[in-house]
């Protein structure tokens, strides 16, 4: 039985809460253990390396060195932006005077015992692709869907150190195919959606946001999967403000992946959280029959 | 934009050019100008230079013209530029430099509402251990004057129990203040 270090992030416990549902239900099925790290903190997110580089380094060192005081080789981050700031310890901190500054700041040193895993490809690796296929219940089949990575698990390949193509990621593209989903070829995979700005710069943050949107749309996309859950609350969220401004009726679902694995694996739609959803899933609950 | 006397600018400022290449670990000169940054970079329309004018001005030693740019507070970290960059400078860590620079000379103009959210965004992490999405919500709002920002969001995420109305408090806030504090103070400020 695969078993990790989870690290859920605050939106897990708030805006993507219906990530850490989907998560944890999916897991449970697969016969994969996650351990939730102790009295885990904030990563820091863009806020802290724009801000001060020591501390960028000091607040996911933590996270990493409490989660060396549990049974497992390897951490997993389902958010995007936590993941980067935890692979940007791993990556920085092979410098010793900067693991020794780091640590000097912390309780318990960090050792780099336990290893970053991508979340995506904790379900990605091929073990784990022929374990869904053998427990699909539910075909997907019919389900055109815009697999959408954003910005931080692929990028920058040299930090995230994920084997993946960092302009045309495959990953939740082969779960999809597993699922029996269609993926699409569409170009906006990685393209930033402006997360980051939607408190300081909301008419920029709008703008990404309906590009994403209308390239999926064009490209015959019945939903956006995101792996992120910046990403997805603001795509999720923030269409009714980039319809209003752009005159569009996108109506596009943003599920989770996991929340389709889910659903691909026959559980039932509320624990997977579709229910939190802003723009109502319920079209494609009714294509793949489970609604 | 004005004239400019660029040897002597360089003369002036190498200093500023140095302690950014030595903060930010990258080393600049190394950039030939191919512009793949600025073609791939998703924040250029609301930008008054490219990621790749901002490179070169920094090699002449514009440092004025840098830190009072719009384009170091549009930059949204995406890495996109870091990723396509041929000649292995991380760009999106420059920008974080240039920020960071930025704040120290008192050219915090243009960047207000980004140092607001980001003060803010910290402040709760450094009192509970974890963010506080929903008191972000409010006292940004407050200090930034603009009060109905986003309050559109805040019903229906409270139904959906998307937001907290409290914070979680973890148990190692001492270590987390103690981190705070250490960083700023190595950092003199």
């Amino acid at each position: 039985m695969a078993k990790y270090a989870f690290y859920p992030g605050c939106s897990l416990e708030t805006g993507g809460i219906e990530y850490g549902m989907s998560s944890h239900a999916v897991a449970e099925a697969l016969g994969i253990e996650f351990l939730e790290v102790p009295d885990w903190n904030c990563c820091g997110a863009s806020s802290a390396h724009m801000t001060d580089h020591l501390l960028s380094l000091a607040l996911p060192a933590r996270v990493l060195a409490l989660a060396e005081t549990l049974p497992v080789n390897e951490m997993v981050a389902p958010c995007a932006a936590c993941h980067q700031r935890f692979a940007a310890v791993e990556y920085e901190l092979q410098n010793e005077d900067l693991r020794r500054k780091v640590n000097s700041l912390l309780e318990r040193p960090y050792t780099g015992k336990v290893r970053l895993r991508s979340y995506l490809d904790v379900f990605a690796n091929p073990a784990t692709l022929e374990e869904i296929r053998k427990k699909v219940k539910r075909s997907l089949k019919g389900l055109k869907v815009a697999c959408y990575y954003g910005c931080l698990f692929v990028k920058p390949p040299k930090l995230v150190n994920f084997v993946d193509d960092p302009e045309n990621p495959q990953a939740m593209d082969n779960i999809m195919r597993v699922l029996g989903a269609e993926p699409l070829p569409w170009p906006y995979k990685t393209e930033c959606c402006g997360a980051s700005l939607g408190m300081t710069r909301e008419d920029a943050c709008t703008k990404l946001c309906n590009d994403i949107l209308k390239i999926a749309k064009d490209s015959g996309a019945d939903c956006i999967v995101a792996a992120c859950p910046l990403c997805q609350q603001n795509l999720d969220m923030r269409q009714i403000t980039v319809e209003k401004k752009y005159g569009t009726q996108y109506r596009m679902p943003i599920p989770f992946f996991t929340q389709l694995i889910g659903l691909a694996l026959g559980l039932d739609p509320k624990v997977l959280g579709f229910k939190k959803l802003f723009v109502d899933p319920v079209m494609v609950l009714r294509k793949v029959g489970a609604a | 934009m004005s004239e400019f006397n660029l040897s002597q600018a360089l003369e002036t400022n190498r200093s500023f050019v140095d302690k950014v290449i030595a903060e930010s670990g990258q080393d600049i000169r190394q950039c030939y100008q191919c512009a793949k940054c600025s073609g791939g970079c998703p924040g250029t329309f609301a930008m008054d230079y490219l990621p790749n004018q901002i490179m070169r001005m920094l090699m002449l030693g514009m440092k004025e013209e840098v830190l009072k740019s719009q384009t170091i507070w549009v930059c949204m970290a995406c890495n996109t530029c870091t990723t396509r960059c041929i000649r292995d400078i991380d760009v999106a860590r420059v920008m974080d430099t240039l920020r960071q620079e930025a704040v120290k000379h008192g050219y915090t103009e243009k960047g207000r509402l980004v140092l607001i959210f980001n003060d803010v965004f910290l402040g709760t992490v450094r009192s509970y251990g974890r963010l506080f999405e929903a008191g972000l919500l409010m006292m940004n709002n407050m200090r930034t004057g603009n009060l109905m920002k986003d309050m559109q969001f805040g019903l229906p995420m409270m139904l959906k129990g998307k937001a907290k109305p409290f914070p979680h408090r973890i148990k190692g806030r001492k270590e987390i203040r103690k981190i705070f504090e250490e960083t700023r103070r190595r950092e003199g400020k």
